[in-house]
């Protein structure tokens, strides 16, 4: 209906869109009320047709705002944990607001950021662009799956901001048994965002499985997609064990069943091995996505093939399922049996492997290519630095020996921030910067991008390398205050101003955000030069379905040789929508002034 | 003794705290074999970051370099050698950890006890004591922990030992202090509120003064000082400051400041807080639950001495501004007091409480 009454905005551009494809023709707008519904009738329309929209990208853009929102929220407690260790003492807040406040950031960052950040916002958005389909294969669940996903932000943050919760985000027993916080919801709230999980990992195996675009094997398949397949697949196998864990936990305080309470019979350590069943190979639901992310931010701004495409696929899926058997590694000093901490120990060193070849190849795919030090590529150079210190961290504490000295002091703090922040957030803004012109249709500020990404290394690396020499000191974690080590103090306020200069920079990319919404130059089809389909098939920001006609792939992702000698023409014989490298779609060139080739190159 | 007070103490490193025990070097040689190579390794990986990022920068938006193909070999080699690696790093830190873990047979056996938020130890003659402990030197000395409420951890960084600590369950560390000083002991299985206060400190003494303590009784420490002084220590170091403010502001417990000479109703009637209640309340916490707080409080029967008892009601009176009126004057030490053997005379009993629990 709406597009019989819209016309194209009238350009002189315009002319040059195939029908179809003007900039007003876009998911934002469609199918959209036509524009005789005015005032708040429009509003009224608009908002009910994004809160019952099955579009995959519109939901991954709702998923964008809500972990955007929660990653802020999660940082601010981060700033008041680090802010009260800043002095000895009591600093800005007791004990009790203290365990609460780190409680708060574990849960948030954990449940409603991190792990839905990549795959449900990101993977949401590009996942069916990506194989060329016009959308998931289950748009209803994926709908139904953003609801559950609110549902239990909804009673997370209320059990979180009235009762609160004080038992860190591991609720180990007995303390989660005997504490007189809301245990019991936020337990409810995790279980909810489980199934969100589940559904979520369900719509993209099947999707990929069955909605790929014709020529698009799986060997054409983009390295992010790989990434988020491996995901999936964790997401579908491990998170029913932390809801019958939470499950057990709330039969446990309301019927007083003795599962894992030692005044009841039942065994501690019984549910720190059913939370950790989950949770590691949850630690790669988290970073496995980042691995997919950088694997094309490695490929388009080195203008190269990304070397060892099959060893970087299946080394994801290699980690996802090793990451099943490697949980007994937090639990070294837990009082389990020896051998199989000897075992674990053992797995876990072969699970660094995959990681570490994934690390050399991203090296080995700017030699002799064309780096390009955009935005996302410095938060992708950042990515490759932090996590090999993540990573190289993360040995020292497999050694069982030296696991013992280390596990929960600073030191083991500072390794999962590293991989956690250093990894995945990194690639997250890395990613959302690279496709925020393709999601928005508006670029941002480079400038301001790059100053980002410098405050935020360098923020980054303040905050949490001390972090690794207090740890290796004897620095315990989840502590309010060090009484017992006043000599440590120079290196939390050390921390605590590296955190300010992190969360500034954070804070520029929230300003270039909202100043790109508002002010940002309109973004070409394919700003970067990228050979993947969202970029060389669909608009930006794409068409409400995506494609006008499903594309035909006849090249691999990376193959950037083909945007050079192509014709323009998709594999099917027709144009594809003016996306190819050289004629941008409504700017003669980019913001910086750097002129896009205009003609194919001998 | 040389308690660690400062980052740059004697025997640190920039990544390590001084080795104390016999086992640390064992521990310490597989984290810096493993921290040398890392740093080899990062190093590399930012500096081929950084050449590659120079040398193949893009000179023109029309850059159009040449595909590089694999080489099967180069692939290999990175799978291959750091596989090497990581078995080698495994095998060191398994056999590390077989020779450090396992108690010697012929360590003194010490029992720890854990709970919120302090630690007590129990020496074979059945001499309890919290929040300290001695041990002789050169001697292998086993713990066999226990918790007796929830999950803690019992971990001394000079001598690289940590294990949690659970209740129902025996865990034990072990370890083979070669020389004389005192030891930070830290809590490291969060625990609740007073988690970060959870430390403890082990002196590490001469094997015949050892003995010498067990028979004679151990030192206390606080004989020279006024009784005020003995409660603001403990406040501290038995783990009070927990639960207690000292600003009149109620936590997990009452707060200390404000309430003395009033009326505390609660489960046993209406008693005035006076020197017969502060005792009471520590040696039978639970007789008498003043309204609106928990029977949280452990009894302290056996932990503090008369003297250490008078010291906090001192300290009481003085934060309220109230005259000290009893206990024994400061030198009246009674060395070696803060030992209680069962079947030994029993710590006097408290004057009558004013309103004695049913």
């Amino acid at each position: 209906m709406a597009t019989l009454t819209r016309t194209a905005p009238p350009s002189a551009a315009a002319a040059a869109y195939p029908p179809g494809h003007e900039p007003v023709h876009n998911f934002f707008h469609e199918p959209g009320p036509g524009p005789e519904v005015r005032g708040f009738a429009r509003f009224r329309a608009v908002a009910w047709e994004w809160m019952t929209t099955v579009d995959h990208k519109r939901i991954g853009l709702m998923y964008l705002t809500a972990v955007s929102f929660f990653f802020a929220l999660g940082g601010i407690m981060a700033l008041l944990v680090r802010l009260e260790l800043f002095t000895q003492g009591e600093t800005i807040m007791g004990a009790d607001a203290y365990n609460r406040v780190f409680t708060m950031h574990g849960i948030i960052m954990v449940f409603l950021f991190i792990i839905p950040s990549i795959p449900a916002a990101l993977g949401n958005f590009l996942l069916p662009i990506m194989i060329g389909a016009k959308d998931v294969a289950f748009p209803r669940l994926n709908l139904m799956s953003w609801y559950l996903y609110l549902s239990a932000c909804v009673i997370g943050m209320f059990s979180l901001t009235t009762l609160g919760v004080d038992t860190g985000w591991t609720f180990y027993t007995p303390y989660s048994k005997t504490t007189s916080t809301a245990v019991l919801a936020v337990g409810i709230a995790v279980f909810v965002a489980g199934f969100s999980s589940i559904l979520t990992g369900l719509n993209f195996i099947v999707t990929i499985h069955k909605m790929r675009a014709p020529g698009m094997t799986w060997n054409r398949m983009p390295l992010f997609l790989w990434s988020i397949y491996a995901t999936s697949i964790v997401q579908v196998l491990a998170t029913p064990v932390i809801g019958i864990t939470m499950l057990l936990l709330a039969l446990e305080r309301i019927l007083q069943i003795g599962i894992f309470d030692p005044a009841l019979g039942g065994d501690p350590v019984l549910f720190q091995h059913f939370f950790w069943f989950y949770s590691h190979p949850a630690v790669y639901i988290m970073i496995l996505p980042g691995f997919g992310i950088i694997s094309e931010l490695m490929g388009t701004f080195s203008r190269q093939k990304v070397y060892g495409y099959r060893a970087i696929a299946l080394s994801s899926v290699a980690i996802a399922l090793l990451g099943f058997m490697v949980w007994g590694h937090h639990m070294f000093t837990s009082g389990q049996s020896p051998v199989s901490s000897v075992i674990f120990s053992m797995i876990t060193f072969l699970i660094g492997i995959p990681s570490g070849i994934k690390i050399f190849n991203w090296i080995a795919t700017m030699y002799k290519g064309s780096v390009w030090l955009r935005t996302p590529m410095l938060y992708a150079l950042t990515f490759l630095f932090l996590f090999t210190i993540g990573g190289v961290t993360g040995i020292m504490v497999g050694a069982i020996a030296a696991d013992i000295h280390l596990h929960d002091t600073y030191f083991v703090v500072a390794h999962f921030h590293y991989v956690m922040m250093g990894g995945t957030v990194m690639a997250l803004l890395g990613g959302l910067h690279y496709w925020w012109p393709k999601m928005t249709g508006r670029l941002y500020n480079e400038r301001l991008g790059q100053t980002s990404a410098l405050l935020v290394f360098l923020g980054f690396n303040m905050t949490f390398f001390p972090q690794f020499i207090m740890g290796s000191q004897g620095m315990p974690r989840r502590y309010y205050d060090y009484p017992d080590m006043p000599w440590m103090e120079p290196l939390h306020q050390l921390s605590t101003i590296g955190s300010w200069f992190l969360a500034s920079g954070l804070m520029c990319v929230l300003i270039n955000g909202i100043w790109s919404l508002r002010k940002g130059k309109p973004a070409p089809g394919n700003p970067w030069g990228a050979a993947t389909l969202e970029w060389t098939h669909a608009s930006s920001p794409p068409d409400f379905h995506n494609f006008h006609r499903t594309p035909l792939v006849t090249h691999g992702p990376y193959d950037y040789e083909v945007l050079f000698s192509g014709d323009g023409l998709g594999g099917d014989g027709h144009r594809t929508p003016d996306v190819r490298v050289g004629v941008p779609q409504n700017e003669p060139s980019i913001e910086d002034g750097t002129r896009q080739p205009t003609k194919p190159t001998p | 003794m040389n308690e660690r007070t400062s980052f740059w103490s004697e025997g640190a490193s920039l990544w390590l705290p001084p080795q104390r025990s016999t086992t640390a070097h064992e521990i310490d040689a597989v984290f810096n074999f493993i921290l040398y190579t890392s740093t080899i390794l990062t190093l590399g990986v930012a500096a081929a970051i950084i050449y590659f990022a120079w040398k193949y920068r893009r000179r023109s938006p029309l850059d159009h370099p040449q595909v590089v193909h694999e080489n099967k070999l180069l692939e290999l080699s990175w799978v291959v050698l750091p596989t090497i690696m990581v078995l080698v790093v495994f095998f060191w830190g398994f056999r590390a950890y077989v020779g450090t873990s396992i108690p010697p047979t012929d360590a003194y056996e010490i029992r720890v006890r854990g709970q919120q938020w302090f630690w007590t130890f129990e020496y074979p003659n059945g001499s309890i004591l919290q929040g300290e402990v001695y041990v002789p030197a050169g001697q292998p000395v086993v713990f066999r922990m226990t918790s007796r409420d929830v999950l803690h951890s019992f971990f001394v960084p000079e001598f690289r030992i940590k294990n949690d600590v659970i209740p129902n369950r025996s865990t034990n560390v072990w370890f083979e202090a070669p020389q004389e000083g005192t030891y930070q002991v830290l809590c490291t299985e969060y625990c609740g509120t007073a988690h970060s206060n959870m430390g403890a400190k082990i002196h590490v003494v001469g094997r015949d003064e050892f003995f010498a303590y067990l028979r004679d009784g151990f030192p206390d420490q606080q004989a020279d000082l006024p009784l005020d002084q003995v409660g603001e220590q403990l406040y501290t170091s038995k783990g009070c400051n927990a639960c207690h403010t000292l600003d009149g502001t109620p936590s997990v417990g009452p707060s200390w400041l404000g309430n003395w000479g009033r009326p505390r109703p609660g489960t046993a009637g209406s008693p005035v807080m006076d020197e017969a209640y502060v005792r009471e309340a520590i040696l039978a916490p639970n007789a008498h639950v003043v309204t609106g707080f928990q029977p949280q409080m452990p009894s302290y029967e056996g932990l503090l001495n008369d003297r250490q008892i008078d010291g906090i009601i001192a300290y009481i009176q003085e934060l309220n501004g109230v005259e000290p009126t009893g206990g024994a004057p400061a030198d009246s030490a009674m060395t070696g007091d803060s030992v209680i053997v069962p079947g030994g005379p029993t710590t006097p009993r408290a004057t009558p409480p004013t309103a004695p629990a049913n």
